[in-house]
């Protein structure tokens, strides 16, 4: 069946709910009969299926969080969300002091299973909406993270997250999700796929090989590996041919697909829609540069956005995210310097 | 209490075992607490220490009361509440010493005692951060239908912090099976509550979530211990959760080497007269609980248990450098 992110993400959910009576879902709006199921309408229609499972909180980000932190504790298999990215740092301490280190500090004693949702990326809501905290979170030991960027991924991705015995955060894009009704979004991206009737995971700390290709490696994740693809396609056409490598895991990250990639490639150029400062992508950069040095025939190229929170009116923010085009330009530069 | 046929009254009701077995845990506290004092001034103790001296009637009191599966979260002060809950105090003073033997393989320290198994959480030791999590893991109990009981420990201090609010207020709102346990002991490290609290009581506050509260004398073991049973026997009969002050004091600094200097001597001579442990032995002797020769025997017994915990601390290994790497992930390696 052909499922949009939002569906997928409802979909795995809904499996994992039918199936596991410890799966439960907490946040703001996700169960208002006659709501809107979650700022993006993931969980939508869920409350009627398992009312006392799917539980609306007040604006409490630091509850929600620590609260799927105790439960998690206790057992229970807890999915956590935020309506956007930006509020997990309302809960920050329960997220980095708490959930990424009580196993830690218990000794390996306590298992926490939590899944923790946010909604990423630019999308017309200025600085407090729009940030994508992937490397914020990359900087903190004990938390996975995955990022889907395909429906597939999504289904594949969350039923891993829920399954897996320790806390996955979960950045989902909000230009990814298909979402309809009154939450569709400006600008959406077809991210939808066919989702194979038999079950499948998708592993966390695994990358995908998007395309072939033998002379540079374009990584990124999320909105920017559909980026890639367009901008990759574009460069075929000029005879550059990409390897196009998805994160899926931003944690653990998938560093031996990369090598591999760049092994043959010898380029790597690495895109993030969010600022360039302590981004994903010097952490990628380190992890090839350090490694294999010599396998590299041209400097490493990060493409992100400024250093800068992101702006709200349209022009900015249109330079402000890295665009197939810029993403092509600067493998062009890449390829013609080498 | 308030008067002495009520007094009677209550010990009456407890009974001469389960009072005797919350003043050892009083002596307990206190001689552990010493001794860790101590040698945490030899220089032998790494780390840093939250001294629980002066509040032992709190977490003994509460701790008395509750059940076996029931679950308790603590602070970065939790050596009280460890001992008081039930954890071994070998595994605790190893845990204070970072050895393998400690309640967390010496991965958590003073500040993170805490063993599942025995219904303690690791202390969580940033301020406050413990009420939602408590909040949530009575949510799991509210979830499983099972008759458990989570109660949460902290301090004046933590009263200020935006996690009170928010984990109180969900407690109130989903009314779940929790005891919210706030230790006044008057100060935020060395700030006085005065200066940083304009309501009169903690307890005040939870009228502004719809929650029940109530006060206690954090001085009186046996007046915590008829609180909090009140308070974990509503959260079990489904009757929500409660807000429970205790007014007490700490004798020591705040942590490590304070002398506490910002404590008024009249302040402190006046906690003091009305020490948890001088009241309990009172109280447990004017009732014909305690003879002197039974007390005599009791802190003997104290002693020797001290003594051999913190033997057993030195005596064990440090854990090996390559654990390090151990007990972050369940189902994946550290990615080097």
């Amino acid at each position: 069946m052909r499922m949009s992110i939002a569906e997928g993400l409802r979909f795995a959910i809904d499996g994992c709910m039918a199936e596991d009576q410890s799966v439960f879902c907490l946040g703001e709006d996700i169960g208002v009969p006659g709501g809107f199921g979650g700022a993006f309408t993931v969980t939508l229609g869920l409350e009627s299926k398992y009312r006392d499972r799917i539980i609306d909180t007040p604006i409490s980000e630091a509850a929600i969080f620590g609260m799927a932190c105790g439960a998690a504790a206790m057992g229970m298999r807890p999915i956590a969300d935020v309506q956007y990215g930006d509020f997990l740092l309302c809960a920050a301490s329960q997220i980095v002091n708490q959930i990424a280190k009580l196993r830690y500090m218990s000794g390996g004693a306590i298992g926490l299973p939590l899944v923790m949702r946010a909604p990423v990326g630019v999308t017309g809501r200025g600085a407090q909406h729009s940030q994508n905290l992937e490397s914020f979170f990359l900087s903190c030991p004990g938390i996975k993270i995955v990022a889907p960027s395909t429906a597939y991924d999504a289904v594949g991705l969350m039923r891993a997250a829920i399954r897996d015995p320790d806390p996955v955060l979960v950045f989902e894009h909000k230009l990814l999700y298909g979402s309809k009704g009154a939450r569709t979004e400006k600008g959406t991206f077809d991210a939808s796929s066919e989702i194979p009737d038999e079950y499948f995971e998708v592993p966390i700390g695994r990358a995908q090989l998007l395309r072939r290709g033998d002379h540079v490696t374009l990584v990124g994740s999320l909105l920017m590996s559909h980026f890639n693809m367009l901008a990759a396609e574009e460069l075929a056409g000029e005879g550059i041919q990409c390897d196009v490598v998805d994160l899926r895991s931003i944690w653990p990250l998938d560093i031996e697909l990369l090598h591999e990639s760049v092994k043959k490639t010898g380029r790597i150029v690495i895109v993030e829609e969010g600022p360039k400062q302590g981004g994903v992508g010097a952490e990628i950069a380190s992890g090839i540069a350090e490694l294999i040095p010599d396998y590299l025939l041209a400097p490493i190229v990060r493409v992100a956005a400024p250093n800068t929170p992101a702006p709200f009116s349209p022009p900015l923010e249109r330079a402000y995210v890295p665009r197939p085009s810029a993403i092509a330009r600067r493998v062009r530069d890449l390829m013609s310097a080498s | 209490m308030s008067n002495g046929s009520e007094a009677a009254e209550v010990l009456e009701r407890i009974g001469a075992e389960r009072a005797l077995g919350m003043y050892t845990k009083l002596v307990e506290i206190r001689r552990f607490e010493e001794r860790i004092h101590f040698l945490f001034l030899e220089g032998n103790v790494p780390g840093t220490v939250h001294q629980y001296i002066g509040q032992e009637a709190c977490a003994v009191g509460v701790c008395s009361a509750l059940s076996e599966g029931d679950v308790i979260a603590s602070t970065h002060r939790p050596h009280g509440h460890a001992i008081a809950r039930g954890l071994p105090m070998r595994s605790i003073a190893a845990e204070l010493y970072g050895r393998a033997t400690g309640t967390a393989r010496g991965k958590g320290g003073s500040m993170h005692l805490g063993d599942l198994s025995k219904g303690m959480l690791p202390a969580i030791a940033t301020v406050g951060d413990n009420i939602p999590i408590v909040a949530g893991v009575a949510l799991a109990f509210r979830l499983r239908h099972e008759p458990r009981v989570a109660v949460s420990f902290f301090g004046d201090g933590a009263a200020n912090e935006g996690a009170f609010h928010e984990g109180l207020n969900c407690a109130a709102v989903y009314n779940l099976p929790a005891v919210f346990v706030c230790e006044n002991n008057l100060y935020g490290a060395s700030t006085s509550i005065q200066k940083v609290v304009k309501v009169e009581n903690i307890a005040d506050r939870a009228a502004s979530y719809g929650m029940r509260s109530d006060i206690g004398d954090g001085m009186d073991v046996f007046d915590v211990y008829e609180r909090a049973s009140n308070a974990i026997g509503a959260a079990r009969g489904n009757g929500g959760p409660t807000l429970l002050e205790l007014k007490t004091f700490r004798y020591s600094g705040h942590s490590r080497r304070d002398p506490n200097n910002y404590m008024a001597k009249e302040e402190k001579s006046y906690w003091k007269a009305r020490d948890p442990i001088a009241l309990c032995e009172a109280a447990l002797s004017k009732c014909g609980f305690l003879k002197p020769k039974l007390a005599a025997e009791i802190q003997a017994s104290v002693a020797k248990e001290v003594d051999e915990a913190i033997e057993f601390a030195l005596q064990s290994p440090f854990p090996e450098e390559q654990e390090l790497y151990d007990g972050l992930y369940t189902s994946i390696e550290v990615p080097r």
